[in-house]
C-alpha cells in the first residue's frame, strides 16, 4: 500500500526546499533573456550552387531584421556570421554582464546560439552536464543549451524545463538546428526565399528583406475567423510558417525537416489509481516547484492578478512559499461588466501585496488596437489583448521586466465553459425532449443576456444538440466554431471564390492525433483549446506579444511540462465535479485563496468590442483610423472584405443594433486585418540598415 | 396590414441584418438550417417584430414554428395582428 503524506508534511519538504533554493539559487547570475532572435542560412550557397553573399551583406540584412525586435530587447544587438549562417540578437540587459551575451559560442567556437526564452532548470542541468565532462566559461543558460546540444545532440530539448525559442549554427556540420519549447509561449517565424532560410521572433523582422514576399495567406484567413488562430506552421502570410509548439526544425544538406519533441498526452482514467488527496498533493507540489523555478531571476518578479482563481494562486504560492515581497499588477475596466477590480483587492488584502493597476476604458482600447496589431501581426476576433498592451506598459513603467502569471490552469486543470457546455449538451442529448435540461445551458451563462430568453428549441439549435452531432470529433467546439465561422459572410467575392473548396475544420481533423476519436470528450475538447488557442492565441496575441512590445516577460507556472503532463493523468471526474470546473484545483487554492475568489462563478476575461471603436453616443467611430479603414474605398483596395456588407455592419453599429458575439467579432476581425494589410503589406519595409548605434558585433571568419 | 407589405419589411430586415445587404432570401428557407440566424439574431428579430409590427411578443411564442423563416413570419405576424384587431 503506498503511504499517502498528509499534506502538512509536503508543505514543509517543499517549504524547505523554497528555502534551500533561496540560499544557493538566487544569487546566481540569471538574466532574464528577454530578447528577439533572426538569422539567415543561406541554402544554395551551402550547397556550392552559388556564390555566398559579401558578409558584409548578410550583416546588414542581419542588423535590419534585428533592429525591427529592439522592442523586445533594446539594450544590445548583436550578429554573428559564419560562412553561409548568419545569427542576431536583441537583448534587454538588466545588470551588463558579459555572461550572457549573444549570440553565444562554445569555447572551440563549433556551436553559436541565438536564444529567447528561459531555461529554469538550468542549475541542474549545468550541474548534471559538469558531470559529463563540460566545462562551463559563464553562469548562464544560454550557455546550458550549447552544452546540451552537444551533449545530447537534438535530444537536448527533452531535458530542458522552460521556455524557449532558439537557433544553434553548428559550424561542423553547416547545420542550423532551430527549436521551439512544448506549448508554444516564444514565438519563432521562418521563410524560405531565393534560395535563403530566414527565422526570426516576429514576423516584420522577416518582412525587412526584399526577398520575402507579403502577401494575406487566404486560408491563414478562413483559419483565423474561424478557429481565431491559424493552423500551425501556417500563418496568416503567404509563405511564413510558424515552427509549432514542441517541435525543432533542422536545416542541413539544403533541405528542412521538422520533428516533434513533445506533445500533449491525456491518460486512461485507470491507468493511474490514487485517492483525490495524494492528486491534490502531488499537484500541489508541482505547482509550488515550478513557481519556484520560475522565480530564478536577479531581478524583482512580478505578477498579473486578473482576480480569478488561477492569478490569485500563482500569487499566494509566491507569497506563501518564499515569503518575498510582491508587487501584483491588474487590470480594472471602467465598463461593470468587465470589472474584477473587488476580487483582485480580496487576493492583495489576504497576501499584502504591493498592487498597482491601469484602468482601462472603452477608448483606450480604440486607442492602442493599431499597434496592438502591429505587436500581434495577426487578426484578432476580441479587443482582450489591448488592455494587456497596456497592462505590459504599466509593468514597465514600474521598473518590472518579469511577470508570473496564471495562464495555463484552464487548459491543463479543465476550467473553460466550454468544457461544461459541453457536458450539457451531451447531457441533454440523452434527453432530447427534456424541459429542465435546456435551463442548465442558461445558467451557465448567466452574463450572455441574448440567450436567456431563447426557447429550447432555438438552443437545440445553436447549441448542436443533435444526435449527429455527437459523433463529431468537434463537438465540444461546434457551438463555437461554427458562430466564428458566421463572420466569414464579410469575405469578398473574390476571397470567397479562392476558399469555396477549402474546409477549415477538414484541415484541423487532418492534424488530429491518430487515436482521437476514441479519447474520451473531456480530453478532446482540452486538447483543442491546449493544442490551438493556447499557443495561437492566448500564448501569442494575448501573452508573448503584449509583454514583449514593453520588454515584459511572462513566466507561466502552470506551463511546466511536469504540470502539463501531470494534468494530463488527472482523471477528468477531479477537473470537472458535476458542474463544478477545476475542482482539485480549487481544493488546493482553499486556504490559499480567498473565499470569494474561490466561491465566485467563472467570469472569462473579456474586452469591450464595438464599443471601443464607435461613440455610442453619436454612433460615429470614435478614431479616424476606424473610419479610414472601413471606408468603401480602402475595402475595395484591400479587396478581402465586401464593402457593402461592411458598410451595413457599420451602420448596425452606428444604431446601437449590434448587440451580438457575431456582429463583434466581424467589426475586429476586419478592423485588424485591415490594419495588418495597412501596417505589413502596404507600407514600404524599412531600407536594410548600417549598424544601430547600440550593438556590438561578432564576427567569425 | 396586406400580406405582401409584411413579407417586404421582414424581407428587407433579413437581408439587411443578417445578410448584411448580400444575397436574397427564399420565403420557405429556414433560416436555423441556412445558418443564417444565431441567439442574438433571434433577439434583433424579435425587436424589430414588435417595433415595426406594433406587437408583444410572449417568450412561449419564441420557437422555430413561427420565427424559422419569411413564410413563418408573415404567418405569424398576420395571425398576431387578427388578434389585435378583434380585442
Amino acid at each position: 500500500m503506498v503511504h499517502r503524506p498528509e499534506p502538512v508534511t509536503v508543505t514543509i519538504v517543499t517549504t524547505l526546499l523554497l528555502r534551500n533554493a533561496r540560499q544557493t539559487e538566487f544569487t546566481e547570475n540569471k538574466h532574464p533573456t528577454m530578447c528577439g532572435i533572426a538569422g539567415i542560412f543561406d541554402l544554395q550557397a551551402a550547397r556550392g550552387t552559388r556564390y555566398a553573399d559579401d558578409p558584409a551583406d548578410v550583416r546588414a540584412a542581419l542588423w535590419s531584421m534585428i533592429s525591427t525586435l529592439e522592442h523586445r530587447g533594446p539594450d544590445a544587438l548583436n550578429v554573428f556570421t559564419h560562412g553561409p549562417a548568419g545569427l542576431a540578437h536583441s537583448r534587454l540587459s538588466i545588470i551588463d554582464h558579459a555572461g550572457g551575451t549573444q549570440p553565444m559560442a562554445t569555447a572551440d567556437g563549433d556551436l553559436t546560439v541565438t536564444f529567447n526564452g528561459e531555461i529554469f532548470n538550468y542549475v541542474e542541468l549545468r550541474d548534471e552536464l559538469k558531470r559529463h565532462g563540460r566545462v562551463f566559461q559563464t553562469h548562464s543558460d544560454t550557455e546550458t543549451i550549447l552544452h546540451a546540444y552537444a551533449h545530447w545532440g537534438d535530444d537536448c530539448v527533452k531535458h530542458l524545463n522552460g521556455q524557449w525559442a532558439f537557433a544553434i549554427w553548428d559550424k561542423r556540420r553547416q547545420r542550423l538546428f532551430l527549436s521551439r519549447d512544448r506549448i508554444g509561449i516564444r514565438p519563432l517565424f521562418y521563410t524560405l526565399a531565393d534560395g535563403k532560410f530566414f527565422f526570426a521572433s516576429e514576423i516584420k523582422a522577416l518582412f525587412t528583406q526584399r526577398e520575402v514576399s507579403r502577401e494575406i495567406d487566404r486560408i491563414g484567413l478562413d483559419q483565423l475567423f474561424t478557429l481565431w488562430t491559424t493552423i500551425a506552421p501556417r500563418t496568416i502570410f503567404e509563405d511564413i510558417h510558424e515552427l509549432p509548439p514542441g517541435h525543432s526544425l533542422i536545416v542541413e544538406q539544403g533541405t528542412l525537416r521538422s520533428e516533434r519533441h513533445w506533445q500533449l498526452e491525456y491518460a486512461d482514467e485507470s491507468s493511474s489509481p490514487r485517492s483525490t488527496d495524494e492528486w491534490a498533493d502531488e499537484l500541489l507540489a508541482l505547482l509550488i516547484d515550478s513557481t519556484r523555478l520560475r522565480l530564478r531571476a536577479d531581478v524583482p518578479v512580478g505578477a498579473y492578478l486578473s482576480g480569478g482563481l488561477d492569478s490569485s494562486l500563482t500569487t499566494a504560492l509566491i507569497r506563501k512559499y518564499t515569503g518575498a515581497p510582491l508587487k501584483t499588477f491588474s487590470v480594472t475596466f471602467d465598463d461593470a461588466d468587465f470589472d474584477e477590480s473587488g476580487y483582485q483587492q480580496d487576493v492583495v488584502r489576504a497576501w499584502n501585496t504591493e498592487h498597482q493597476s491601469i484602468r482601462c476604458t472603452h477608448a483606450d482600447i480604440g486607442r492602442v488596437f493599431p499597434d496592438v496589431i502591429r505587436h500581434t501581426e495577426k487578426p484578432l476576433l476580441r479587443t482582450a489583448p489591448a488592455p494587456l498592451f497596456l497592462l505590459s506598459q504599466l509593468v514597465h513603467d514600474q521598473g518590472y521586466k518579469v511577470v508570473i502569471t496564471g495562464e495555463g490552469a484552464d487548459e491543463m486543470c479543465g476550467g473553460y465553459d466550454i468544457f461544461k457546455e459541453a457536458k450539457l449538451r451531451r447531457f441533454w442529448a440523452r434527453d432530447l425532449d427534456s424541459k429542465h435540461r435546456p435551463l442548465l445551458l442558461k445558467k451557465l451563462y448567466p452574463y450572455l443576456k441574448t440567450l436567456q430568453a431563447q426557447s429550447p428549441d432555438y438552443l437545440k439549435a445553436f447549441f448542436h444538440v443533435r444526435p449527429d452531432d455527437l459523433a463529431n470529433p468537434f463537438f465540444s467546439h461546434l457551438p463555437r466554431f461554427e458562430l466564428t465561422a458566421k463572420t466569414k459572410a464579410f469575405f469578398s467575392p473574390d476571397v470567397r471564390q479562392d476558399l469555396v473548396d477549402y474546409s477549415t475544420l477538414n484541415q484541423l481533423h487532418t492534424g488530429l492525433p491518430r487515436d482521437f476519436e476514441e479519447w474520451q470528450p473531456f480530453h478532446q475538447a482540452q486538447y483543442l483549446e491546449a493544442a490551438h488557442l493556447l499557443p495561437g492565441y492566448i500564448l501569442s496575441s494575448q501573452g508573448d506579444r503584449m509583454a514583449m512590445a514593453h520588454a515584459v516577460e511572462g513566466r507561466f507556472p502552470f506551463l511546466d511540462h511536469r504540470v502539463m503532463e501531470f494534468a494530463g493523468r488527472i482523471p477528468t471526474s477531479l477537473k470537472m465535479r458535476g458542474l463544478n470546473e477545476k475542482y482539485l484545483l480549487k481544493r488546493i487554492a482553499k486556504g490559499l485563496v480567498p473565499d470569494s475568489v474561490l466561491a465566485r462563478p467563472k467570469q472569462p476575461y473579456r474586452a469591450p468590442d464595438a464599443v471601443s471603436f464607435f461613440d455610442t453616443a453619436t454612433g460615429k467611430p470614435r478614431f479616424d483610423y476606424v473610419a479610414e479603414s472601413l471606408s468603401t474605398e480602402r475595402l475595395q483596395q484591400t479587396g478581402l472584405f465586401d464593402s457593402r456588407a461592411v458598410g451595413k455592419l457599420v451602420e448596425k453599429i452606428g444604431k446601437g443594433q449590434a448587440i451580438g458575439t457575431k456582429d463583434n467579432m466581424a467589426l475586429v476581425g476586419i478592423l485588424s486585418t485591415q490594419l495588418l494589410v495597412d501596417e505589413f503589406i502596404d507600407r514600404t519595409p524599412p531600407p536594410t540598415t548600417a549598424p544601430p548605434a547600440i550593438h556590438r558585433e561578432t564576427v567569425t571568419a | 396590414m396586406i400580406k405582401e407589405t409584411i413579407g417586404h419589411s421582414v424581407r428587407e430586415f433579413v437581408i439587411d441584418n443578417f445578410l448584411y445587404g448580400q444575397g436574397n432570401v427564399i420565403d420557405q428557407e429556414s433560416f436555423l438550417q441556412s445558418g443564417l440566424i444565431d441567439s442574438t439574431g433571434v433577439l434583433e428579430l424579435v425587436t424589430f417584430l414588435e417595433d415595426r409590427f406594433q406587437i408583444a411578443i410572449d417568450d412561449e411564442e419564441l420557437v422555430p414554428d413561427n420565427l424559422d423563416s419569411v413564410e413563418r413570419l408573415v404567418t405569424f405576424i398576420e395571425t398576431k395582428l387578427h388578434e389585435l384587431k378583434s380585442l
